[in-house]
């Protein structure tokens, strides 16, 4: 079942223009926020339990709550709509047709930590989501809900729409703050946090746009309301983008806990063709993998994931039917995170590569026996060891390619040629 | 051919509160349409930002060029939901439609073709995109008919 509170106006026509977000009752929840003390407004997100969506799940009001109020320097927001983990395309249906809720949320969360100037960091790829969010800009301001003295309030708020330029490593929250300073986007060393010292040397608050974009909804109906979706500890719905082998692929907004056979098979229509679901990447393409006996015996909340040995993550599901070679999809992931490192770490910039090197040889069926452990003996120093977790993302589905499908990776050892399509494998020669 | 229009960089503050270099950049590219290494001298003559520096980050991200690139960008998603549900089948009709590998671009400067990591959309899974256009869903027959769209409409805008 989806509940649609996030999506609740995807279906309005011209949705993202300001004349139909206001008659949707848009521009409200803003108004009762800056009625609330900004402690009391903090509260309210920390009661209501929301979690980051970027893909760590962190207490979004906790987040808030450690920048400190008093600051010399100014504290800025960062919006990451970078967006460019593979299987996820939640946020860009957000900027596309309801770019709106995404301006408001960005009011409330000023309002709450006093920060007067936001940035939105929008993944250089984006075309329609990116125009209609810089329409929407222009239409808030002109309308004086951005700007100077918002509301008569005495209180200023800047947007700026920062486009990206194309690099996966400038969604982590520090590789963003460098890349919006104009450098490259190598991630910084934690501590300091971004909520102390972030962008341009101010504490900083970096949120997902469908975090931000929960908070309009939060404010206008309340933390109880809010709880009344989802699990205890998973309070809430979320959007998950779903692609690969199902009838239906989409973004679905549903409540947290939400079996995921429901997902699967009945909202996205079952696996395509009739077929069987081999495999099932539940959070995009950096969690571990679920076979699909697996999958169809979880729940899609934070904890029950984590109890399945996977991640939520940002919510993009990746089907995979019986006829696909995960040796082939592993190789297609690793390809990805060689090229993203940005390689400041050693066992991150190696590691990756490694990877990738090893599972193109395994797919091309030139592997040898012992080059499974050599596997798994790459991804355990590459996990905890680096800057930012990057190494970890592209690690953890490595890991468990090889030990859940252990047989089909054995299976193209010496083989000569992929066992599952019984052709020489194509990616030596494919351009990379 | 590099377009003359004069482009000003003076206000560039590398690291400064503005973070102006990868702005200046995108500019760069959209007026010419690939970064040139007169461009990047422009901008380290007028700004003051050191060369490596201006080299390093354009270097960095995906999204600049360095040669002179066709009229019209075609990129073929490669990314997983891409790849499992026939990218491969698209790109070849490409290679064929267009007559160029992966990177390259047309004799006749209209077209430039790019394999890509995951564009966003993948519940339209293959897919690619031709300048800002999307085209989702695809098989490789209808690659034909799309490509013709842009040679028809020769003088398609260059976009970054
Ligand atoms: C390699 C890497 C890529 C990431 N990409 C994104 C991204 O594209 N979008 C995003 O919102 N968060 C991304 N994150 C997570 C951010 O670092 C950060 O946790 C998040 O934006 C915080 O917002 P939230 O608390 O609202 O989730 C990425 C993290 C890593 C390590
Ligand atoms: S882990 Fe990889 S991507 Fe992250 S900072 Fe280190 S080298 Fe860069
Ligand atoms: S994998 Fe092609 S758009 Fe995501």
């Amino acid at each position: 079942m989806e509940v649609k509170l996030l999506t609740r106006n995807f279906d309005r026509p011209e949705s993202w223009t300001l004349d139909a977000y206001e008659k949707a009752g848009g521009y409200r929840a803003w108004k009762t926020a800056f009625a609330l003390e900004p402690e009391a407004l903090i509260q309210l997100v920390k009661d209501s339990g929301l979690r980051g969506r970027g893909g760590a799940g962190f207490p979004t009001g906790l987040k808030w709550s450690f920048v400190p109020k008093e600051s010399s320097s100014p504290k800025y927001l960062c919006v990451n709509a970078d967006e460019s983990e593979p299987g996820t395309f939640k946020d860009r249906y957000l900027l596309e047709k309801d770019p709106h809720a995404v301006i408001e949320g960005i009011l409330i969360c000023c309002w709450a930590v006093g920060i007067h100037h936001a940035y939105i960091y929008v993944r250089g790829e984006f075309g329609l989501p990116l125009f209609r969010l810089r329409d929407a800009v222009r239409e808030a301001y002109a309308k004086g809900y951005l700007g100077h003295d918002v509301d008569g309030h005495g209180f200023d708020l800047e947007v700026t729409v920062h486009r990206g330029g194309g690099a996966y490593i400038c969604g982590e929250e520090t590789g963003l703050i460098e890349s919006l300073e104009g450098k490259k986007g190598q991630p910084r060393i934690k501590p300091p946090f971004p909520a102390v010292k972030g962008a341009f040397g101010g504490p900083t608050v970096v949120n997902n746009v469908e975090t931000i974009t929960t908070l309009p909804w939060i404010v206008e109906h309340g933390a109880a309301e809010y709880r009344k979706f989802g699990t205890e500890k998973s309070p809430g719905t979320k959007l998950f983008s779903v692609s690969g082998h199902v009838v239906r692929p989409g973004v679905y907004e549903i409540p947290l806990g939400l079996p995921c056979k429901e997902l699967v098979y009945d909202l996205c229509g079952g696996i395509s063709g009739g077929r069987t679901m081999k495999a099932n990447i539940p959070g995009g393409s950096s969690v571990p993998v679920l076979t699909g006996a697996e999958a169809e015996a979880v729940n899609l909340d934070y904890e029950s994931l984590a109890a399945a040995g996977t991640m939520l993550g940002s919510g993009g599901m990746i089907v995979l039917d019986d006829e696909t070679c995960m040796v082939w999809t592993l190789a297609v992931l690793e390809k990805f995170y060689a090229h993203e490192s940005c390689g400041q770490c050693t066992p991150c910039r190696e590691g990756t590569g490694w990877l990738r090197d090893l599972v193109y040889r395994l797919e091309a069926g030139g592997g040898k026996s012992c080059d499974l452990e050599t596997i798994l003996s790459i991804t355990r120093n590459m996990m905890g060891t680096t800057i930012c977790v990057l190494a970890d993302a592209a690690a953890m589905p490595a890991a468990s390619f090889v030990q859940k499908f252990r047989g089909e990776f054995e299976a193209h050892v010496g083989a000569g040629h992929c066992p599952m399509r019984r052709r020489p494998a194509h990616f030596l020669t494919a351009a990379h | 051919m590099i377009s003359h229009r004069k482009l000003d960089f003076r206000t560039l503050h590398f690291g400064g509160e503005e973070g102006k270099l990868i702005p200046a950049l995108q500019k760069v590219q959209e007026t010419d349409g690939y970064i040139s290494r007169e461009r990047i001298l422009e901008i380290h003559r007028q700004s003051g930002v050191p060369l490596s520096q201006i080299y390093g980050v354009a270097t960095f991200y995906a999204q600049f060029r360095f040669h002179p690139v066709g009229k019209n960008i075609v990129r073929v998603c490669h990314g997983t939901a891409c790849h499992v549900s026939g990218a491969k089948g698209i790109t070849e009709a490409l290679e064929e439609e267009l007559g160029v590998a992966n990177g390259e671009t047309t004799p006749d400067r209209q077209f430039t073709l790019d394999t890509v990591s995951c564009l966003g959309c993948c519940s339209l899974a293959p897919v690619i995109m031709i300048n800002n256009d999307t085209y989702g869903n695809l098989l490789p027959k209808q690659i034909k008919k799309i490509v013709k769209g842009y040679r028809e409409a020769a003088g398609g805008v260059v976009q970054p």
